[in-house]
């Protein structure tokens, strides 16, 4: 096994690493990536806004019926490019995973997680600018107007926003895609402990 | 000394005497409630109440919905009678619902309620309500908590026995309180004619399984008298249903002295699965008629009324075996079988006793034809063939029994004021107690079912007096909560009802929250004004009617300012709610509007016309607080001269250019 490492090549564990990573992202793709959760005196059930890779669900309707009073822009899945490339970088990812294994070479798995952690921060500083481009460009003939006041939802965490409270985390998607992440990167990282062992 | 003895005497008798005022002085109501009731009747903020209970609204034409145990009011159901409230008779989609052969009747008087059931247990579908003045019978859908169908009953006046159901809902019965010429007859007779030309009719009206729609089946013929209450058989009793009546004296004028000379008026046994067979072998008669069948549609989200033109009508006395008497004392009126279905109770308004039949030996007795002559051509069972016993010195007035489901029955007591438990096995007496003041009926939830829920019993009270602050001489009747868990009945609050509160239902919340709607979906919405958005909002004018196509939304309308309405115009308003939220109506009202506000429920269409009758400017708003810019949602209608050329406009947040032409100068 060692053998194959020094050679470049992937141990089985590795492979399995990475087939399983890939199986976590098919889950990715039809399953909610993140939410903010909204709560108000008058929503104690709460609100929510799910993000699929392909749509935004949940409350979408009755979130835009009450962001107008701020001037916020109303929220459709049309209006973002991203649910439509979202799927396929996904799907690329998962082809990416099993090409590695296929072509069975460690400068390549390296190649992937680079890639992989790239992606998501690209993801998460897409996510900040939409949050403060909702949150910043508001209309100016709004109803309510409270100065200096923005309403930019956190990019993580809880955050109060006028009446409502919101709290942005990933969803069951997300949270199997960081899983995935790891995953790829405990693949990596394997040769450089089980080599330390062995030294 | 002798004088000093004869004082002492004095003294003592008057101590004594004293004493004995004292120690006989009844219990006031402070005494009767345990230190336990409070903690049995709170509810906490913010949880739910144990059972829904349903409550007629008498004189009002409503029904309200309470809350047990806290009593709590959580709505008014408007049925029979107009609410402007709720724009229910006032707007274009409502005022069908009103109408029967005598055109729109904005009043009803609701006596009665029974739940749907299936297999004689409460499944919390529908509620049926009668109506006594103008014959009608109500469906109400408890998914909505609204009216969703009125049926009018012809050949009928004072429809009292009803809208009791069989344990299947297969039926909704109307009896005849008041006896009349029929009106397929010459009406014009003398009153003094009774005995020859006045005739009761018991109705069947079939409810479909699924859609729960009604439709009069057949009639039963019967002998001029008054039909006053009714109950489905059920167990072994299934099929059957009973009637209790008075005046068989057949008076027609002074009835409180006229039709109180007999010992005995009857309890009526009728067996409906025979005439069901009767009326669907194509036999009874055919005969012209007009009611109003008026049916309320959540899809289009207004109600047609249909005009019927004939109904089938069979002469009890024409087929044997359909309808038997059974005697019962004194001008009874509750007329209650046991959840067993063994035992019919009837109580004779003036007995000093209750007469319990029992249902096997109603059956033995009509087989050996134990037969005391006839009525009418009907046959009446000897009494005490189809006795089972009697409750001896129960009370003064007994009115109306319901049952617990463990073997005991409870009766109201209208004269003695008090609610009297008993067995039903043995006839004994169990536990009285005292209720404020003189009860009408009362109700178990579930208590005319196979299956009462036994733990609460509520008592409705005539008279109020001075159980709650005054109000002048116009004072609130009242509905009493009792424990009825243990030996005892234990008495847990007291709060005023709305009307005059008659029969009751209740049920389990569970069994009928579930179900509760929260919107209706915009998608599903096919009124034929509907405006699915604002960029579709318009206003048309045809001739001299203009139709407003009108959204709302918080917190605005579209459109909000209107011109080119003349005066003498039939304007309609048709307003569609846009929100899909739970909890978000919007109201609307229009100055000098001769009729009522609308009530808009989200994805909901209602119209609401208006004549315009001077020219001048007229607000419109929302009159149900949606939202923080509720102040803000409103508009203006500009009313131009009859005949004048001010162009029809409409908009939403811009001037019309004409405006702007006048503020650019």
């Amino acid at each position: 096994m060692n053998h194959d490492i020094s050679k470049g090549k992937l141990s089985v564990a590795q492979k399995l690493l990475l087939l399983l990573s890939a199986i976590g992202l098919v889950f990715v793709l039809i399953l909610p990536l993140w939410r903010i959760e909204l709560a108000a005196p008058q929503y104690p059930e709460g609100l929510v806004l799910k993000m699929y890779p392909q749509k935004l669900a949940g409350d979408v309707d009755i979130i835009n019926g009450l962001n107008h009073y701020i001037g916020m822009k109303t929220l459709h899945t049309d209006d973002f490019m991203e649910f439509t490339v979202l799927p396929y970088i996904i799907g690329f990812f998962i082809a990416c995973a099993i090409l590695v294994i296929l072509a069975n070479k460690q400068k390549y798995l390296r190649w992937l997680v680079i890639g992989f952690i790239l992606f998501g921060i690209i993801a998460m500083v897409d996510f900040y600018r939409w949050n403060y481009a909702y949150g910043h460009n508001l209309n100016p003939n709004a109803a309510i107007q409270v100065p200096g006041m923005s309403y930019q939802p956190p990019l993580i965490g809880y955050k109060k926003l006028l009446n409502f409270g919101a709290y942005s985390v990933p969803d069951k998607g997300g949270w199997i895609f960081i899983g995935s992440g790891i995953l790829l990167l405990m693949a990596m990282l394997l040769p450089t402990f089980s080599r330390k062992k062995h030294a | 000394m002798k004088k000093v003895n004869q004082k002492l005497a004095y003294c003592a008798l008057f101590a004594g005497i004293m004493l004995f005022v004292i120690s006989c002085k009844p219990k006031s109501s402070g005494d009767v409630v345990g230190k336990e009731a409070a903690s049995k009747v709170y509810v906490q903020p913010g949880q739910y109440d144990e059972l829904y209970n349903f409550v007629s609204g008498g004189f009002s034409g409503q029904v309200s919905v309470y809350g047990i145990p806290s009593g709590r009011l959580l709505r008014v159901i408007p049925v029979f009678s107009v609410d402007p409230e709720k724009g229910w008779g006032y707007s274009e989609e409502t005022k069908p619902m009103l109408n029967t052969s005598h055109g729109e009747i904005p009043w009803g008087d609701q006596h009665h309620l029974d739940l749907s059931q299936t297999n004689g247990e409460i499944d919390g579908r529908w509620l049926f309500a009668n109506e006594n003045n103008t014959p009608r019978v109500a469906r109400i859908d408890l998914k909505t908590f609204r009216t969703a169908e009125i049926i009018e009953i012809p050949n009928s006046a004072g429809n009292h026995s009803s809208p009791f159901i069989t344990d299947n809902t297969e039926y909704v019965v109307a009896g005849t309180r008041f006896s009349v010429p029929m009106d397929y007859e010459n009406g014009d007779v003398p009153i003094d004619s009774y005995k020859k030309n006045f005739k009761g009719t018991l109705s069947f009206i079939s409810v479909a399984p699924t859609t729960g729609e009604m439709s009069l089946s057949f009639q039963l013929l019967l002998p001029g008298m008054n039909f006053d209450l009714s109950h489905s058989g059920k167990g072994p009793s299934s099929g059957w249903f009973f009637f209790s009546t008075y005046n068989s004296e057949q008076a027609h004028t002074l009835l409180e002295v006229n039709a109180s000379k007999r010992d005995k008026d009857y309890i009526l046994a009728v067996n409906w699965k025979k005439a069901e067979e009767y009326f669907k072998s194509g036999k009874g008669k055919k005969v012209p008629v007009k009611y109003a069948h008026n049916v309320y549609s959540d899809e289009t989200h207004s109600a047609t009324s249909n005009m019927i033109n004939e109904t089938t009508v069979i002469d009890a006395k024409d087929v044997p075996g359909l309808v038997y008497m059974i005697p019962c004392p004194k001008s009874p009126h509750g007329c209650d079988v046991d959840p067993s279905g063994e035992y019919i109770i009837g109580s004779g308004k003036l007995a000093a006793l209750i007469p319990v039949f029992s249902f096997a030996k109603i059956q033995q007795a009509i087989d050996k034809k134990d037969f005391d002559g006839e009525y009418g051509g009907i046959p009446v069972i000897k009494y005490e063939s189809a006795l089972h016993g009697e409750v001896k010195k129960p009370g003064l007035g007994p009115l109306h029994t319901e049952f617990d489901g463990k073997g005991n029955a409870y009766t109201t007591f209208f004269i003695s004021s008090e609610i009297v438990k008993w067995r039903i096995k043995d006839l004994q007496i169990l536990d009285r107690q005292p209720t404020f003041y003189s009860p009408g009926h009362l109700m178990i939830p579930g208590g005319d079912t196979k299956k009462p829920y036994g733990k609460y019993l509520v008592a409705y009270n005539k008279i109020t007096k001075d159980r709650y602050l005054p109000t002048g001489p116009e004072l609130a009747q009242s509905a009493q909560l009792f424990d009825i868990s243990g030996d005892k009945m234990k008495l847990l609050a007291d709060y005023p009802s709305i009307g005059e509160p008659h029969y009751a239902q209740a049920a389990p919340a569970s069994l009928i929250s579930k179900n509760s709607l929260k919107i209706f979906k915009l998608d599903h919405n096919k009124h034929p004004f509907v405006t699915l958005g604002e960029r579709e909002s318009k206003v048309v004018r045809e001739g001299n009617k203009v139709h407003v196509y009108a959204t709302a939304i918080r917190s605005h309308f579209s459109p909000d300012n209107i011109e080119g309405v003349r005066v003498g115009d039939e304007v309609y308003f048709h307003i569609t709610n846009l929100e899909q939220d739970w909890d978000v109506p919007h109201g609307f009202a229009v100055k000098g509007a001769k009729n009522a506000e609308l009530l808009i429920m989200p994805g909901e269409t209602q119209t609401l016309k208006w004549i315009p009758l001077k020219p001048g400017i007229f607000p419109i708003y929302c009159t149900d607080f949606c939202s923080a810019l509720h102040q803000e949602m409103q508009g203006y209608v500009r009313v131009s001269p009859a005949g004048s050329n001010t162009p029809l406009t409409f908009s939403l947040g811009k001037n019309s250019s004409e405006a702007d032409s006048l503020l650019t100068k």
